[in-house]
């Protein structure tokens, strides 16, 4: 009661500050601005909100935050464009959106599928408003009850997703993970500074590869690809089903399944440390749970895009709480969403312990501005994604160049390297192979997301306890099995039980026929070939440190893996299951163009960018792949290069972005862009 | 009218046609350069996340208005390798590329590894020319339960207790703490993998390590109230620099004691001798001059002189001392002969004091630098 007295008047406040016709026009002056900036992978609400940094210092509070709430709110919501239409998971808010948005899309139905994670990404975002509303004011203890192995917990909750992502054969899975897992280990150990995969000869490993990169790599490009392959749009039917209203009718028929998956979101994101990352996943694993018919998920399920939708948007809501009551951003554009702050109004409001004290009125204001950005950005996206889905019926060997393009910058903003461009490609042809032999894909991606907080929080877990453990058996035991590590736990060895026994059912990807043996045997001797090194990297790493502790365990487990599955592949003939192969029948197999040319275009604009320079690279291939390989007229190819090299540089120039130089530009200096 | 202003700008900013609209035409011209319709690059060698970014985000749009031709001045982050990227980088440019477009802002991270002599450092101070040094200090705090347990300043009945700390890193900044407390022959194990201190904050709120530091500014906004709560104690602050080079007490925390206080007052802790002289010489490094903006190699003297002119305008800013005290602390902002001198005993260590430092790495944690 005393909460509550306390509380409405501030919440009132909170209203009273809102609602004014200057505060509304900022909100959605920055909800369109986050909208044209979330289009675009792998940029994000950093992006933007480094953009808007330059104009807080002095504001008026309010007002800058109402601008920069606006931006953050809909950039998960404006994400979902890329991953639905395009195959792109277009930031980690959106990864598992990809799995059956992208599906809908081939079968014609984008804008159902569009309209369905919109009016779930909304009530996503008005849910996690209320239960923070409340929440947020007991939050502080709450919080505090997760300590590292409460932490290590969640992790390890969200790792067994893989046993519902796992595919048809489970130790394919599990090895794809692990595989994704010693990736993410690539560069620095973080315990003592030890060197994993890589060497200071070679410094671009040392800091690991990127989410942008890995994701993008993984699940772009081998769509991009195969859709190029094809040479067709990536709706199969012209005739575009399923308009926007049905997707809204289909989210209100499973409005259950959203409320649950926004209270997961918004609980998960409360938690400071894991947020973002395995949220998507624990709703989408949640949504094949509780759905009773799993045959259609992977292949254009709608409730495969309602949980995580729903979830994404609420967890931006309970990432608020570590920011503001704690001072620790759960995300990037959190972080600088902190440094806004302290720029406004010349620094009265000061984000963390004394949040609630002092500022209780903004903490409502930014809770509840969070909230009106995402239903403005809501409607504006649904009331877009008839037209936009649109895209989805162009032959796209007209998008795909524009796309490489799109990726390849956002790729390289990563870390401002043209070595971020070869990764990207190096990790997608990784995942062209995985997608062809049918490894799956979203286990290799939680293991890499989930690879740095499992080994951090596994690493200090066992200091700790073993200091705990020191001083007593029962003050360790107490500090591992507390009550929330046990649920944590039965619910995860359930839902690794259940996983498995449905994995069977649910192909994450769609069928793949089975065919010859010789091209599955020899990808998997590469992956375990990939893996022995990596113990053996990690087994040179001096006994006393920690940092070779991690790699070696997933590493060993893999192996056994991998020798499980290299003398079923020995026994069984090769129609077994074990032997997918996507270039036998189907889609792929059928293909206008082969997979090796189709590579060879991006491979070439590689090549040209580490010569020339991106612009000069991106100008000749733009012209080249339209004129020969769409076939366009010379006039409409010097148009469409004019275009995308416009488009480029205003984008660049608007974020104050550089491109990838190459050769050419160590020996001469030549004027932006072509720096 | 602010709102009228603020949105004016705001607009300018969307379109880009940046802050010249509505500036102030100032003192530009006579001796240096001007900067008018330029943008200039602030390069931060670390994320978005940081101290560093928080100092250059507060300094930067005070100092688009005070630089001759108010230039807009951005902040361009270029995280890796701890800083060492972006310090490489920076080592590769030449003034006459950027003819005053382009700044550098170094910290204490980039400051250790260079004296350490790390592998991957391909940078050297010398080559490069500071226009402001700014200074912090540290606190470190323990939870109630240990702090009663001291005897006045003296921390001797500490040393039966085991304590833990999250660590950043073994050569971090984080080595004038564990350092400190090992002098006190204090107890204390690193866990390692923290992402930043507000992370080593939050173990401490957990109830998981049960000795922290923080530096000044985080230490005001974060633990100052825990400290009311009565969920943490403060234990000593390092101290800050008077004009001889004696370590006096910080001018942000004067009722604190400093460390050079509580290890004169426990047994088996010396202000003397190598390992004191090892301490000092890092906590200088790392903290009175924690924060430098540099130009860069071979810039010239107009450059520096215009750029030291604008950060001596902007503290002369008649709100200069409010606005920074809870941003930066109350802290020296160093200009001219004042950052130089800063600069020399930031970027100097003893030959023994390194090797000291360099051996207790390897000793202590593992950390090989030899190489």
């Amino acid at each position: 009661m005393e909460i509550l007295a306390e509380a409405l008047p501030a919440l009132g406040d909170a209203w009273g500050l809102i609602l004014q016709p200057i505060v509304l026009g900022y909100l959605v002056l920055g909800v369109v601005m986050g909208l044209c900036i979330g289009v675009f992978p792998g940029l994000g609400g950093i992006a933007g909100l480094s953009l808007l940094l330059p104009f807080m210092f002095g504001m008026d509070p309010i007002l800058g935050l109402a601008l920069m709430v606006g931006m953050v709110a809909v950039v998960p919501t404006s994400d979902t464009f890329a991953s639905v239409l395009m195959g792109i998971p277009g930031s980690s808010a959106s990864q598992a959106t990809v799995l059956d948005g992208f599906p809908m899309a081939k079968k014609g139905m984008a804008a159902r599928a569009l309209s369905a994670a919109f009016a779930s990404s909304l009530f996503g975002g008005l849910v996690g408003a209320s239960f923070l509303t409340i929440f947020i004011l007991v939050a502080r203890p709450v919080v505090l009850e997760f300590r590292t192995p409460e932490l290590l917990m969640i992790t390890i909750f969200g790792l067994s997703m893989v046993g519902i992502l796992a595919g048809r054969v489970a130790i394919k899975g599990i090895v794809a993970a692990g595989l994704g897992m010693l990736i993410g280990t690539i560069g620095e150990g973080a315990s003592s500074g030890d060197l994993r995969m890589s060497s200071y000869d070679f410094p671009y490993l040392t800091d690991g590869l990127k989410l942008v990169i890995v994701g993008l790599g993984i699940f772009a490009i081998p769509e991009i690809i195969s859709l190029l392959r094809q040479d067709r749009a990536i709706s199969k039917t012209t005739q575009l089903g399923g308009g926007w209203l049905d997707g809204v009718k289909d989210w209100f028929a499973n409005i259950w399944l959203s409320v649950r998956c926004s209270i997961i979101g918004v609980v998960v994101g409360v938690i400071p440390g894991l947020g973002g990352s395995v949220v998507d996943w624990i709703a989408y694993g949640h949504s094949v749970q509780s759905t009773k018919d799993k045959s259609n998920f992977g292949s254009g399920e709608v409730r495969g895009v309602i949980g995580p939708e729903s979830s994404n948007n609420a967890k931006e809501g309970g990432g608020l709480v570590p920011t503001l009551l704690f001072g620790i951003p759960g995300s990037g554009s959190m972080a600088i969403f902190v440094g806004a702050i302290a720029l406004l109004g010349s620094g009265q409001i000061e984000v963390g312990p004394a949040m609630l004290q002092n500022n209780l009125d903004i903490t409502y204001s930014i809770v509840w501005l969070l909230a009106l950005a995402n239903v403005v950005g809501t409607l504006i996206c649904i009331a877009a994604s008839g037209g936009i889905a649109k895209l989805t019926t162009i032959r796209f060997a007209l998008l795909a160049p524009f796309l490489f393009m799109i990726i390849s910058f956002a790729a390289f903003q990563s870390g401002q390297n043209l070595m971020d461009l070869v990764a990207l490609f190096a990790i997608g042809l990784l995942g062209i192979l995985m997608r062809r032999f049918d490894w799956s894909r979203p286990a290799f991606l939680i293991g890499f997301v989930l690879s740095d907080p499992a080994e951090t929080y596994a690493n200090q877990a066992v200091q700790i306890a073993q200091s705990r453990f020191r001083s007593g058996m029962s003050e360790g035991l107490e500090y591992i099995f507390t009550p929330i590590v046990i649920v944590l736990l039965i619910i995860t060895v359930l839902s690794v039980v259940v996983g498995l026994r449905q994995a069977k059912n649910i192909l994450a990807e769609g069928d793949v026929q089975s065919g010859s043996k010789r091209a599955p045997f020899i990808f998997m001797l590469a992956v375990t070939a990939y893996i022995a090194y990596a113990y053996y990297d990690a087994a040179s790493i001096p006994s006393y440190s920690r940092d070779r502790t991690f790699p070696m365990f997933v590493a060993g487990v893999c192996l056994v893996g991998c020798a499980v599955l290299i003398i079923r592949m020995m026994l069984r003939p090769e129609t077994d299951t074990i032997f997918a192969d996507r270039e036998r029948e189907g889609d792929d197999a059928s293909a206008t163009h082969s997979l090796w040319s189709t590579l060879a275009w991006f491979a070439g604009l590689l090549i040209l960018t580490s010569l020339w320079g991106f612009i000069i690279a991106l100008a000749l291939f733009l012209f080249a792949f339209m004129r020969l390989r769409a076939g366009v007229s010379t006039a409409f190819a010097a148009l469409y290069t004019v275009a995308g090299i416009g488009f480029m540089m205003g984008m660049a120039w608007l974020l104050n972005r550089d491109f990838p130089p190459g050769l050419l530009q160590e020996y001469v200096d030549l004027p932006w862009p072509l720096t | 009218m602010s709102i009228l202003k603020t949105t004016r700008r705001v607009a300018a900013g969307l379109v880009a046609a940046a802050a010249a609209t509505f500036a102030v035409q100032a003192n530009a011209g006579g001796h240096g350069i001007d900067l008018s319709g330029k943008t200039v690059e602030w390069i931060i060698p670390f994320s978005e996340t940081g101290g560093s970014a928080k100092w250059a985000n507060f300094y930067a749009p005070l100092l688009s208005e005070a630089l001759p031709g108010q230039p807009t001045v951005v902040v361009k982050f270029m995280p890796g390798a701890g800083s060492t990227k972006g310090a490489n980088f920076f080592q590769e440019q030449s003034y006459d590329d950027s003819e005053g477009t382009l700044i550098f802002g170094s910290s204490g991270s980039t400051q250790f590894p260079f004296l350490l002599g790390d592998p991957r450092v391909k940078y050297d101070y010398a080559d490069w020319n500071v226009v402001l040094a700014s200074g912090t200090g540290g606190v470190a705090y323990l939870t109630p339960e240990m702090a009663a347990k001291m005897d006045g300043l003296n921390a001797a009945p500490l040393q039966s207790e085991s304590f833990i700390y999250g660590n950043q890193g073994a050569t971090r900044l984080d080595l004038v703490p564990t350092l400190a407390w090992e002098m006190l022959g204090l107890n204390v194990e690193s866990v390692m993998g923290i992402k930043g201190r507000g992370d080593g904050r939050l173990m401490f709120e957990r109830g998981e390590a049960n000795i922290d530091y923080q530096t000044s500014s985080s230490f005001l906004s974060g633990v100052t109230p825990l400290v009311e709560a009565g969920t943490a104690v403060p234990m000593m602050t390092w101290g800050s620099l008077d004009d001889d080079g004696n370590i006096v007490r910080d001018p942000t925390f004067p009722d604190m004691p400093t460390f050079k206080e509580v290890c004169e007052a426990t047994d088996g802790c010396e202000t003397s001798g190598e390992k004191w002289d090892a301490w000092k010489a890092f906590f200088i490094a790392g903290f009175p001059a924690q924060k430098m903006v540099f130009l860069p190699n071979g810039a010239s003297n107009d450059a520096i002189v215009t750029y030291t002119k604008a950060f001596e305008e902007v503290q002369a800013r008649a709100d200069f001392a409010e606005i920074s005290a809870k941003r930066l602390g109350k802290y020296p902002q160093m200009t001219g002969e004042a950052a130089q001198t800063a600069l020399e005993s930031a970027t100097n260590v003893s030959p023994e004091a390194k090797a000291f430092v360099v051996n207790w790495l390897q000793e202590k944690y593992g950390v090989s630098l030899n190489n």
